[in-house]
């Protein structure tokens, strides 16, 4: 579904990437860990089109098409998604309006109707329950005066109104109690199936007790340095990210610090 | 010749070689001899064509340089004082003033017992070392002190990295192709009426010329500030970086100064290239008039650096506290791509004081940022305003602008103002402007109160809280005695 | 061709004898100063500090006829349906360049002692209702303040006695046009609030037609002690007019006076609002909303005079100015000695949408009372691109994700409004002046 070959980027001018090679097969859940600043944002922004991060070389493909040449809002319509660490406030919008925009736009790509109000309203109600989501919240403007439990919550709902082929998810844990984290791991094991797949990106292992990945990928200074399945998740837990570092001695990093 | 006539002038006849060469390197050379010159004239009062070229002559300056202060003058002629500025005071007979009025010498005192008490206290307030308070009033120094033997190094390592540091006047004789090149080109002769003044009839000041990729080893004029009291009346200074160079160049005193010359108009000019920063801190003490509001200095000063090249940066930061009335607005004009203006201030007005400062940031390259960070104490029944402008030019792509101006208020009789111009011809452009008002809350004094602290203790922690984010700017030691300034200068303003 | 100043006084005798005898009353008596101050004055100019950055020249450059001079155009009930906001109850005043007409007005049952109606009428039938407050709460500062003294013939009169509450609103529709002459409009309104009072008014100005007119306006409030008032201007002139308004309220003990100022029309216009709360414990709120395109030039001054103590002032302007469009914001708070523990709260936002647009903002505190809590704040800037970001990234177009933006940035103005139907046409009217696709809360929504 989607490849990564050789991925470069920059933020103002600093490189970040160095490198990402990554495969997703349909029906798969991967996730990317990595300590703070080690790029797992930049890759999730990258993907999904962020205009603030250059890439300088490498290639994704998606689903066979070249993702890298396509805007935010196509690749939103091919089926990609993003559940971002920090949503955006959107007063005198509200999430109905904005759904309701997002979706009909998809829909339109993809040569299917429009909804209908009831179809819509429906649907809102449905994908709702999943989350134990109160339906005022429709009427309300778009994540603003909501918490930040709420705002996540809100991006996983908007995820399983969209039903895009390809979830990627920012730190989604972050900021969250057990019962939020709960509420919204089982919204994304709702969404994952046979034909679509997820891109768990955190910090923590804890995420993963709930969203249970097929791959792990540990990530440090823009690159990937491990893979392994479910039980890296546990080790790294466990031994923290130096155990990888010290086992992986990143010849870079041991050359500045000879240079120091 | 010049040792003669330094003889002639200096308290004591046992001149060691290593005071000589402070002097000569604080450009103090070429003044005494001009003191000398002028005291046999008669200061005659008043401001016309031939006082300008005697001034000239008198400095022996080349006839390009008589020329300019003539246009000078003559532009001069058909301008107006300005009015829009938020002071008030009676109007100046610029007539009744002499132009070239020597430097008054000092009453010699043969030791620190014979200095005015309250002087010596606020020294002692301030911090000040023995023997700079010494040298600062005037009283005979024989005794070797440890700044000379740093200016004997100080004056060999700057030689040795191709700096220049002199007066300006030294400066017009020396390095006559620098000053026609740079002189007026940042703050022209016609910019505004102290500043056309200024031009006709500078007295002196400072140049310092960094060469391209030398980063000048320490702060000019740490040491200097103590022998820089008698500048003048009308000082110039010229601060050029070349690319990749960098000056970090402090002007002013946190002592009293005080000078008989009620009207100051200096300015000062900076160019800085390619890669280059200069860092400009001043911390001005002028004697502000009495507490009645009688007497005290008119300081109209113009500020204004230019960055010429790609990424390079100016940053003012200012601490005034003296003066009668303060109208200065140290600016930045951000011609170079990537290039820097910051300015950061603390202007504190007490008694009758009157203070209208603030900054121009202009911002003509792309993607430029200015940082304005102004802060606004009044006391007493004195007026404090900040008066600036961020003008983001068309083609000024990516500019950003950050500007926070906090007032704050002591007693029900002060004045705290602000103006500030924002002006945007540039979408892509970010401009945040945030400016509060307060006073000392007396719920935060009573907290200090109950932990042990004195009110008056309490006020200057407040204030120096209020300020911090200027005084970090400011080098290390300068900081330490600039907060110890602002405690002097509210004293009584809190019951 | 005579100069305007010139043109203007000496076209006043064609407007006494137009006048025809109503020349008698105290009004005139106002006029004839007014015709002295003019004289005497010469219309803003850049060099002066308050008009820096707008040049009334292209005003000056045509003589413009007073209305009363000149034919009046007639208009239907069915075509001033298209001007008037609706979903709502309202009394019904419309003015035709200035000119009150009885026939288009629906004002409808008002509670006793209440006037709303013209005051070219009020002025002849219960002149001492208004003698005390007319031309005594607004000072002439500038030569069209004169030029609408001198000229002063009609307007909104809304004049409500103490302890008189308005359950509705008054919409009045000011419908400004240029026939065969090029048109002065000059609506004079004078709104008295008696103590313990409430009303609301809605100050719709349109504009009719192609062809350029100057509409010219004074607006005295007076608030009187617990009096609530809410001033609502809506104003979409065409695009070749010119507008000019100044508002003048005087405020009174523990009044509120709340002010809304949407600008949409006009080529060159100019609102100064001002507010003097000369009392304790008053409240006064401004907010402001000013879109531009086209080569429009939008100035808006703002003056707060807190001359009493226990006073609170907010207010909050913002802009959105497209294609070559200029804006100018001065916003002024003066907190004099006597006036101790003052809030005065001030935001200016502008965001600039295309790279010719400007905005020139000057945000100003000058503060002589040692208690108080003031602040103010300015920023300009672009949509946020990673709000964009954010909307695009789940398939809306980049141009529908705009105009979200541009929703969204209007939205704590249009919020404040407490008319709710009126939000929607105001936000209607956002899209259409900035020829953007329209974002519609949907139905589920509301």
């Amino acid at each position: 579904m989607l490849s990564i070959k050789n991925l470069y980027a920059n933020v103002e001018g600093k490189e970040i990437l160095k490198g990402i090679d990554l495969e997703i097969k349909t029906g798969e859940v991967h996730a990317v860990m990595g300590p703070n600043g080690s790029g797992k944002s930049t890759l999730a922004n990258v993907l999904t089109g962020n205009k603030s991060y250059e890439i300088t070389s490498g290639e994704v493909w998606f689903e066979g098409k070249n993702l890298l040449e396509m805007d935010p809002e196509t690749r939103a319509r091919e089926g990609m998604f993003l559940a971002f660490q920090y949503p955006i406030e959107i007063p005198g919008i509200s999430n109905a309006t904005f759904l309701k925009t997002a979706l009909n736009e998809i829909r339109k790509y993809k040569g299917e109707p429009e909804l209908t109000p009831k179809e819509f309203l429906d649907l809102i109600k449905e994908k709702a329950k999943v989350l134990g989501l109160d339906e005022s919240l429709i009427s309300r403007a778009v994540n603003v005066g909501f918490s930040g439990g709420e705002k996540k919550r809100n991006e996983i709902f908007q995820m399983l109104m969209l039903e895009p082929k390809f979830a990627l998810l920012d730190e989604t844990d972050s900021g969250l109690d057990i019962d939020a984290l709960r509420i919204v791991s089982n919204g994304v094991n709702i969404f994952r199936k046979s034909d679509n797949a997820v891109l768990v990106v955190t910090h923590y292992q804890r995420l993963l007790d709930y969203i249970i990945p097929d791959f792990v990928h540990v990530l440090s200074k823009g690159r990937i340095i491990k893979s392994g399945g479910k039980e890296l998740a546990l080790e790294l837990e466990e031994k923290g990210y130096d155990w990888i570092k010290e086992e992986e001695v990143d010849t870079s990093t041991k050359l500045e610090a000879e240079k120091v | 010749m010049n040792e003669i006539k330094e003889k002639e002038t200096k308290p004591t006849e046992e001149i060691s070689d290593d005071m000589k060469v402070l002097d000569d390197l604080t450009s103090s050379e070429y003044k005494w001899g001009f003191v000398t010159e002028i005291e046999s004239e008669t200061a005659a009062k008043g401001l016309n064509e031939d006082v300008i070229r005697m001034i000239s002559e008198k400095k022996n300056e080349p006839d390009w340089m008589t020329e300019w202060r003539l246009k000078a003058f003559r532009y001069w002629q058909k301008m107006e004082e300005p009015k829009w500025a938020n002071v008030h005071y009676s109007k100046i007979d610029f007539q009744d003033i002499s132009y070239y009025s020597a430097p008054k010498q000092k009453p010699k005192l043969s030791s620190l017992d014979e200095v005015d008490p309250e002087l010596l206290k606020t020294f002692e307030k301030l911090g000040i070392p023995l023997e700079e308070q010494k040298l600062l009033s005037g009283v005979a120094v024989d005794a070797v002190f440890d700044s000379v033997s740093v200016a004997t190094t100080f004056k060999e390592t700057l030689k040795e990295k191709g700096i220049i540091f002199s007066s300006i006047s030294e400066a017009v004789q020396e390095h006559p192709e620098l000053i026609k090149k740079y002189l007026g080109s940042v703050v022209p002769y016609t910019d505004n009426f102290y500043a056309s003044l200024n031009a006709a009839v500078f007295s002196d000041g400072s140049f310092v010329y960094i060469p391209k990729g030398v980063r000048c080893p320490m702060e000019l004029s740490t040491y200097f500030r103590i022998n820089s009291q008698e500048t003048g009346q009308f000082e110039r200074t010229l601060i050029v970086a070349e690319e990749g160079a960098y000056v970090s160049y402090l002007e002013g005193c946190t002592a009293p100064i005080r000078d008989n010359n009620q009207l100051h108009a200096a300015v000062v000019e900076l160019i800085v290239l390619d890669n280059a920063e200069i860092k400009y801190s001043t911390v001005q003490n002028w004697y502000p008039g009495n507490k009645e509001g009688l007497g005290g200095i008119y300081n109209f000063v113009t500020k204004r650096g230019a960055c010429r090249g790609k990424n390079s940066k100016i940053s003012w930061t200012q601490v005034e506290t003296g003066s009668a009335i303060t109208w200065k607005y140290p600016s930045c004009i951000l011609q170079g791509d990537n290039s820097v203006g910051e300015f950061y201030s603390v202007a504190v007005t007490n008694n009758f004081q009157q203070a209208d400062t603030g900054t121009k940031m202009i911002h003509i390259g792309k993607n430029t940022k200015s940082t304005i960070v102004s802060k606004g104490i009044s006391a007493g029944r004195s007026n404090n305003s900040y008066r600036g402008l961020v003008k983001i030019g068309k083609n000024a792509d990516g500019a950003r602008n950050y500007t926070q101006c906090d007032s704050m208020l002591m007693g029900d009789k002060c004045g705290a103002h602000t103006f500030p111009y924002i002006e945007v011809e540039n979408n892509s452009a970010k401009v945040e402007h945030e400016a509060t008002t307060s006073k000392i809350g007396e719920d935060q004094i009573f907290y200090l109160n109950q932990r042990g602290i004195s009110a008056e203790d309490a006020v200057n922690m407040i204030v120096n809280g209020f300020c911090k984010e200027v005084f970090k700017e400011l080098p290390m030691e300068f900081a330490v005695e600039a907060q110890k300034l602002l405690a002097v200068s509210l004293e009584g303003s809190v019951g | 061709m005579v100069n305007s100043k010139e043109f203007y006084i000496e076209n006043f005798k064609t407007f006494v004898e137009k006048l025809n005898g109503q020349s008698k009353l105290f009004l005139h008596e106002i006029r004839k100063d007014a015709l002295k101050q003019l004289a005497e004055m010469d219309f803003p100019t850049n060099r002066n500090e308050e008009w820096k950055y707008t040049n009334v020249s292209p005003i000056l450059k045509q003589n413009f006829v007073p209305a009363v001079n000149t034919s009046a155009p007639d208009f239907s009930k069915e075509e001033i349906n298209k001007f008037l906001f609706n979903d709502f109850d309202y009394h019904l005043l419309v003015f035709v360049n200035g000119i009150f007409s009885e026939e288009l007005s629906e004002i409808g049952a008002l509670p006793k002692g209440v006037v709303v109606g013209s005051l070219n009428k009020t002025a002849k039938d219960n002149p001492q209702l208004i003698t005390a407050y007319f031309n005594k709460i607004s000072k002439t500062d500038n030569a069209f303040n004169a030029l609408n003294t001198l000229y002063a013939f009609d307007g909104l009169a809304a004049i409500v006695p103490d302890g008189k509450v308005l359950e509705k609103p008054i919409q009045v529709l000011y419908l400004n046009t240029s026939r065969d002459d090029l048109v002065l409009s000059q609506p004079r309104n004078l709104i008295v609030a008696g103590k313990n009072s409430q009303l609301s008014i809605i100050a719709n100005y349109r504009g009719y037609g192609e062809k350029k007119y100057f509409t010219n306006i004074i607006t005295e409030v007076f608030v009187d002690e617990r009096a609530i008032v809410d001033l609502c201007k809506i104003q979409n002139e065409s695009d070749k007019s010119y507008h000019i308004e100044k508002v003048q309220a005087h405020q009174k003990e523990k009044s509120v006076f709340n002010h809304y100022n949407i600008t949409f029309g006009g080529a060159i216009v100019r609102n100064d609002i001002n507010s003097r709360l000369d009392d304790q414990n008053i409240e006064t709120h401004y907010y402001g909303l000013y879109l531009a395109g086209g080569k429009q030039h939008v100035d808006n001054h703002t003056f707060i005079d807190h001359a009493k103590p226990n006073c609170m002032s907010n207010e909050l302007y913002k802009g959105i100015l497209d294609d070559n469009s200029r804006g100018v914001f001065n916003g002024k708070i003066i907190v004099h000695q006597d006036a101790q523990k003052t809030n005065a709260y001030q935001q200016n936002k502008t965001i600039l949408l295309s790279k010719t647009a400007a905005i020139d903002t000057k945000p100003q505190l000058e503060i002589f009372a040692d208690d108080v809590k003031c602040s103010h704040g300015a920023t300009v800037g672009h949509l946020d691109e990673t709000s964009e970001f954010y909307i695009s990234s789940r398939g809306v177009p980049q141009e529908l994700a705009k105009s979200m933006l541009i929703r969204a940035f209007a939205n704590d103005v249009i919020e404040t409004i407490k008319i709710e139907p009126l939000k929607e046409q105001i936000n209607h009217m956002i899209f259409e002046h900035l020829h953007r696709v329209e974002i519609v809360n949907s139905e589920e929504s509301r």
